[in-house]
């Protein structure tokens, strides 16, 4: 009988340790050996567009103990990222992130060469058979980020150094300009352009351009937010980032908030699509309703009943109940843009190449 | 109106003193008859090496003497092979430039995103509250403040000193100042020693003074520019402060027209700077007096 109970006593923990062993075994061989590749236009640890994509991979890594993944940074758009795409297949990967907008031509080539391989471009607006693109649609988010500096702001100036007067940029800053005015009725948001997506010592000047001019808030839209959010800080300005959470650290007096693209959860299922072959083309937009879109910690710049405010607008954005770019609205030279009652699709922001009223800045 | 003049004034100082350091730089090479366009690759390793040393000592001083180092140990690479090796100074300055831009990529990767506070700001006590200029002029860094007087000694040791004499005979003239007694390369080393380290300033003041960041590339074709600025002030360093001021102050003017919201064009906006130079370069192109040094760009093969 002793030996029985010992027998037994041994049983337990042994039949417990195999159990668990196969339960490990089992989430480790979900899309064990699969090789996922992705390429950067920049540095992984710009705090802004490729941080964020680096690290979405590194989420979908933990998700996926068993995937292996093929990384390179600072790849130029054209010859060189199809090169880098094909090495990449050679090497047996069988889903391709192809992370920057000028990879799609590229990837698109390289796709044709590989059909069993997939490819995934964000903001594409072209597919292939095997090659999927994703993007989260922003102008929410701005017109969210848009009310909390329209109530932190003393001046009630609000800036954004931008990278180029394409047509999602333009729509950002109208969404964003919209949500102050909808807070702050005299708020109004001045634009800089300084024509390229990285110069960090004119991005310096530019936002000291603004808040020369009595800005007290500054936004950006180039690749790496850091010098703006840091500028701000420094003459005592508050600041929006962009891209990845990582720019908080860089202002932590005059945080307002932060968009920020969190891939992890998405790239983590684009694994599992392909390691199961449940693969399809598709065009994904998200919005705030995904897991991909996130907004920052508001800082404390931001009263707490504005936090209740941009949250409840929030969820109405989520549920479908209020549009961004709802009319009428009139552009900043006084043209009619959007009739009352009318609303610009947020799948059209590729037209929008129009700055709203209250902007001050030239959309061309 | 008041606060767009202290604005341009304000940036046209901040985006002119990398600029000018630059300027200098390319400026002493070509006085000793060496154009280099391996600068902008000499200010991108002064930048690296200026903010990760910011970052791994937390001190500026530290960073610009290292960066001043780097420059020059970088640009000797340039010396070797064009006055030791005689190779061609277009295509080695043009080699160094992209080694330049690689080698800083390299050593920068592991530091973006790196948080420094860079250069301090040091208003000049009593001058600051000057109206209008006060701001402008005295709340800058060290960089800020030494780029005017490093150019006004620059243009001293040109020509009021033995050595600067030899030198622009090195430019204008090897054999004849190897006649004098002077030895051509030796005089050139020295002049892209001293290159070295003013580009390496320049390249310090964008990533540690102004930026305080470091991204690959960040000079933005600044070194090409100075190139430019060198025949602009005709070779010689005081004009050199006038063009980089002006310069500078066509960035800062387009920048703060759109701050403003004067409804120009950005794209028109930021063609200024370049306009302006055409235009001044157009205006000032007829006088031929003060032209390159004779020599610039021949190699000195010594006198057999």
């Amino acid at each position: 009988m002793p030996l029985t109970l010992i027998r037994t006593a041994w049983t337990l923990p042994s039949v417990l340790l195999a159990l668990m062993v196969v339960l490990v075994a089992g989430s480790a061989a979900e899309a064990q050996g699969l090789k996922v590749g992705i390429l950067h236009i920049g540095s992984m640890a710009d705090g802004g567009y490729n941080q964020a994509h680096a690290e979405g991979i590194q989420a979908m890594k933990r998700n996926l103990p068993g995937v292996e993944v093929i990384e390179v940074e600072n790849v130029p758009e054209g010859a060189d990222a199809e090169r880098v795409m094909e090495n990449m297949a050679k090497q047996g990967a069988k889903l391709i992130v192809a992370a920057s907008f000028g990879y799609l031509e590229p990837a698109l080539r390289v796709a044709a060469k590989y059909p069993d391989v997939k490819f995934f471009h964000p903001g594409g607006y072209k597919r292939a058979p095997n090659l999927t693109t994703y993007w989260a649609s922003t102008p929410e988010a701005f017109y969210l980020m848009g009310m909390a500096a329209g109530r932190a702001t003393k001046t009630n100036k609000l800036g954004y150094v931008v990278a180029l007067p394409i047509s999602f940029f333009l729509a950002n800053i109208n969404a964003f300009e919209l949500g102050a005015r909808a807070v702050n009725p005299k708020a109004e948001t001045r634009v800089v352009f300084t024509g390229t997506f990285l110069d960090p010592a004119k991005e310096a000047t530019a936002a000291n351009a603004l808040l020369d001019q009595g800005v007290d808030v500054l936004g950006v839209i180039v690749d790496s937010p850091i010098t703006v959010v840091q500028t701000a800080e420094k003459r005592n300005a508050y600041s929006i980032g962009y891209h990845s959470l990582g720019a908080q650290k860089f202002a932590p007096k005059g945080w307002i908030g932060g968009i920020a693209f969190t891939w992890g959860n998405l790239y983590t299922r684009f694994a599992r699509q392909v390691a199961d072959g449940a693969f399809k083309s598709e065009n994904i937009l998200g919005g705030l309703a995904d897991d991909y879109l996130t907004l920052a910690p508001f800082g404390a710049a931001v009263p707490a009943d504005a936090v209740a405010l941009v949250n409840a607008k929030k969820q109405e954005f989520i549920a479908g109940t209020t549009q961004v770019f709802a009319g009428p609205l009139k552009d900043n030279r006084g043209m009619e843009r959007v009739k009352a009652g009318a609303a610009f699709p947020l799948t059209d922001l590729g037209k929008m190449d129009w700055l709203v009223e209250g902007v001050i800045g030239q959309s061309r | 109106m008041l606060g767009l003049a202290r604005g341009l004034l304000s940036g046209a100082i901040v985006s002119g003193t990398p600029l000018l350091y630059a300027t200098l730089a390319e400026l002493i090479s070509e006085r000793a008859g060496i154009v280099n366009l391996g600068l902008e690759g000499v200010m991108l390793v002064g930048a690296v090496v200026g903010f990760v040393t910011c970052v791994a000592t937390g001190s500026a001083t530290l960073a610009v003497a290292a960066a001043a180092l780097a420059g020059a140990l970088f640009n000797m690479i340039f010396a070797f092979l064009v006055i030791s090796r005689r190779a061609n100074p277009l295509a080695t300055g043009l080699a160094l430039m992209f080694c330049g831009v690689g080698l800083s990529a390299l050593l920068g990767a592991p530091y973006v995103g790196s948080q420094i506070s860079g250069l301090p700001e040091i208003p000049v006590p009593v001058l600051t509250d000057l109206p209008l200029v006060g701001p402008a002029l005295f709340a800058h860094d060290a960089l800020v403040y030494l780029a005017a007087p490093v150019a006004t000694l620059l243009w001293w040791v040109l020509f009021f000193t033995r050595w600067g004499l030899s030198l622009r005979a090195v430019g204008e003239n090897p054999v004849a100042a190897f006649a004098a007694g002077r030895s051509p390369h030796r005089l050139q080393y020295q002049a892209l020693v001293v290159a070295g380290i003013l580009g390496g300033l320049a390249g310090a003041h964008l990533s540690v003074g102004v930026a305080k960041a470091w991204a690959e590339w960040m000079t933005a074709g600044r070194g090409f520019i100075a190139v430019a600025l060198v025949i602009f002030s005709k070779w010689h360093p005081l004009r050199a402060i006038a063009g980089a001021l002006l310069f500078g102050g066509a960035i800062s003017l387009q920048l703060q027209m759109q701050a403003l919201g004067v409804p120009i064009s950005a794209f028109l906006l930021d063609m200024l700077p370049y306009v302006l130079s055409l235009v001044v370069l157009a205006v000032w192109g007829g006088a031929r007096r003060h032209a390159a040094p004779a020599s610039l760009g021949r190699v000195f093969r010594g006198t057999e």
